[in-house]
């Protein structure tokens, strides 16, 4: 009884839904998809992003909150690819320095692991991000999405993944019947591993989307449509990762940052605001509270 | 086709033998050079050059058209209308070059006397080769709905560049012009209409063809700017029978370039295997290119090689020169020759003279498992990679010695590994790898052990 309490209060924080999909899909992606990130540069990213907290929490005099750091770590190992180290280990500094340094309505502004991401692969050529490594099997799609899943509905995010995926999807097949070109290429796109480890791992993040369901719809949908343009119109194949960037500094520079309050990891998903069926007597018992 | 080059160097890399020396020479490498399977290993294989630095971009097409010249056709998306200057033909030997440049190999070592002293050698030998959107047909006249933006003759090619509003338009003139076009061309031509792209249209000049004297059509090659990094393939697999292999080399700045809607996987490279395999690099190199394809089922495409234009190691082919590669359109090297001549396996020049990074990917590609275009990008990755395979012959003299005892002992566990890992590769039966090996000679029983005490007394005073 003590035990499962204890694992019950536990598996409250989302976090340890999402690092354990995140360790099982890097795992699966150095043994079965040849990845091409070494253990040192796992370790360089996962240890310096730990490092930046631990120095980031004493200096503003705050709790050491080891899990978002190390989920910046496994998401830049996830992502990112270089031939050394230092990217892995600057990219870690700039996604944990940017959650102290850059932070509005006592919010941080970025998306961690995204703007260290987006910024070392716009301002050097020694960091890049390999989408190909990743490919369009179903099966990892399917497995992503359903690791992906559980975090995303413990932290009250299940909408974001799912709303960003259905308007992605809306514009490109939108984009193939207006073409006329098969459906296939359509489905191409939408099982690649990356856009879905993106939508249930990166962009669903609580800390960074808005806490108001209706702001953040339209904050989701908006990072689909610019990753879509970017994509589809200006040819940047990474601009699925500059749009929360893009929307972060229109969100910031119109202030509206913090509008709805702030998440607190560990809440339970607010059964008012999201109506999760699971929550109310459905098909599956409702979690541990 | 280009020399191929011994190497003086040792590679140390793949053996557990401690001590190397180089032997070997220009006789060496005669008598080892293995024979090479180049172009025509792969049916219907293209060979694609693309130089790319921001949006410049070169695009250099090869092709093995075999039919009659007067037939041949291609229609080719281009993004914007295509200048006549910035249109151009040049010789075949420049794409056989940077495919031997590039091709996988097999190297050879040696075992030595066990007892003496370890030495070995390798060779490199260049391997197998490799367009686009055939659309077969010969010209007639002009329908309506299309704009002919421009006509050039480029060497032997006679070339239009039209541009149509129209996907049902451009088919119809393009029947109307004795094209014969595959089923489903209209909607793929629909798609890139609608997309904005023009059409590049080449057929043969049967007169300035004749000029050339060449019986074989040179590769043609196109200059432009676009944010667009692609290669369109749509067209190609709509009258194809089965799969084409297209072999893609890139010409980038600063460094490897991947797929972005494809799955790049790496060849396997490294192993050693069989001796026996000398004689059938080609077969094998086939046999493990189709065992890999089916095992990332289908739908990926194959980095072979990765390297600074610098140098190689070992190199199948000498790199590039400065001509040959501002001929395919690496506008920043100077023209003149002096680094990239001839050069084995020099060390890597911290960051080159010539700043050239090649890619070789190989696709085996149909609509149904590639039916979107190839979607590029250029990483920042300059970690060399090279399929590389290795044959170690085994030392074949005496050796009474205790070191020579132990070493024909372990060498049946060695053709056994070889034999697995052949297998593996490339999907054979092992029984018949086995058989192959022992038929070569290759034993793998392994010799009856000794008692401790049977070469205690020697064998003097024994009977027998």
């Amino acid at each position: 009884m003590t035990v499962g309490h204890l694992l019950q209060q536990r598996l409250r924080d989302a976090r340890w839904f999402q690092i354990a999909g995140q360790a099982a899909i890097l795992l699966i992606g150095l043994f079965a998809l040849d990845f091409g990130v070494t253990p040192t540069q796992i370790a360089a990213a996962i240890g310096a992003a730990l490092g930046a907290q631990w120095i980031g929490a004493l200096l503003v005099a705050s709790r050491f909150d080891w899990k978002s750091a190390l989920i910046t770590g496994l998401s830049l190992s996830l992502l990112l690819r270089a031939n050394d180290l230092w990217p892995f280990v600057l990219a870690a500094l700039i996604a944990i320095g940017s959650k102290f340094a850059i932070r509005a309505h006592d919010r941080h502004v970025f998306n961690p692991a995204n703007i260290g991401i987006v910024l070392m692969i716009v301002f050097t050529d020694a960091a890049w991000t390999s989408t190909s490594e990743w490919g369009s099997p179903i099966w990892l799609a399917v497995l992503i999405a359903s690791l992906g899943a559980v975090s995303c509905w413990r932290a009250s995010r299940l909408d974001v993944p799912l709303l960003y995926l259905a308007v992605y999807a809306a514009l490109i097949v939108g984009r193939a019947l207006y073409l006329g070109d098969p459906l296939a290429i359509p489905a191409l796109r939408l099982t690649h591993g990356a856009l879905i480890l993106f939508a249930f791992f990166m962009i669903s993040d609580p800390k960074t989307t808005p806490e108001n369901p209706s702001q953040r719809a339209l904050f989701v949908a908006a990072a689909a449509i610019i990753a879509y343009v970017l994509q589809f119109h200006f040819f940047i194949s990474d601009g699925v990762f500059y749009a929360p960037v893009l929307l972060a500094l229109g969100h910031w520079a119109l202030g509206l940052a913090g509008l709805g309050g702030a998440y607190e990891w560990g809440r339970p998903p607010p059964p008012i605001r999201f109506r999760d069926p699971t929550l109310h007597g459905s098909a599956r018992p409702a979690p541990a509270e | 086709m280009s020399r191929p080059t011994l190497k003086k160097t040792l590679i140390a890399a793949c053996s557990a033998i401690a001590a190397v020396t180089a032997a070997g020479g220009a006789a060496a490498f005669c008598g080892f050079y293995v024979a090479k399977a180049d172009t025509k290993l792969f049916n219907k294989a293209s060979k694609v050059a693309i130089m790319r630095d921001g949006d410049r971009t070169v695009i250099t097409m090869s092709n093995d058209y075999q039919g009659a010249l007067k037939e041949f056709a291609m229609v080719v998306p281009v993004p914007v209308v295509l200048q006549e200057g910035q249109i151009h033909v040049t010789d075949n030997a420049i794409i056989d070059h940077l495919d031997a440049y590039t091709a996988p190999r097999l190297v050879e070592y040696f075992d030595e006397d066990p007892c003496l002293v370890y030495e070995r050698q390798e060779m490199a030998a260049p391997m197998a080769s490799s367009e686009d959107i055939i659309v077969t047909g010969s010209s007639r006249k002009k329908g309506l709905g299309v704009t002919v933006e421009a006509e050039y003759t480029v060497g032997e090619y006679d070339i239009q560049i039209l541009s149509a509003k129209e996907s049902g338009g451009l088919a119809e003139w393009l029947k109307q012009n004795g094209y014969k076009l595959p089923d489903g061309a209209e909607e793929t031509l629909g798609s890139y209409v609608r997309q904005g792209t023009k059409f590049f249209v080449a057929k043969v000049n049967l007169k300035e063809q004749g000029k050339t004297g060449l019986k074989y059509l040179r590769p043609l090659q196109i200059a432009f700017e676009s944010p667009r990094f692609m290669l369109p393939i749509r067209l190609g697999t709509l009258n194809a029978d089965g799969k084409q292999e297209l072999f893609v080399f890139a010409l980038t700045r600063t460094g490897r370039i991947e797929t972005t809607n494809y799955r790049t996987v790496k060849l396997p490279t490294g192993s050693n295997i069989p001796v026996y395999v000398k004689n059938e690099f080609g077969a094998f190199y086939k046999a493990m290119f189709a065992e890999q394809v089916n095992r990332e089922a289908e739908r990926a495409v194959f980095l072979e090689y990765a390297w600074d234009m610098n140098w190689c190691d070992p190199c199948a082919a000498d790199p590039m020169s400065n001509e040959q590669l501002r001929e395919l359109g690496v506008y920043w090297v100077d023209g003149e020759s002096g680094a990239g001549k001839p050069s084995l396996r020099r060390p890597a020049p911290s960051g080159g003279p010539q700043d050239v990074f090649v890619t070789r990917l190989h696709v085996s590609y149909d609509a149904q498992h590639f039916p979107e275009d190839l979607m590029f990008k250029e990483t920042g990755d300059r970690e060399n990679f090279q399929g590389r395979y290795v044959l170690r012959h085994p030392y074949k003299g005496d050796a009474t010695c205790e070191a020579g005892k132990e070493y024909r002992a372990s060498l049946p566990r060695r053709y056994e590994e070889e034999a697995q890992t052949l297998a593996t590769l490339t999907g054979w039966d092992v029984d018949d790898v086995r058989a192959q090996m022992m038929s070569g000679g290759q034993s793998f029983t392994p010799p009856p052990k000794q008692s401790w005490w049977e070469n205690l007394w020697g064998k003097d005073d024994r009977k027998d």
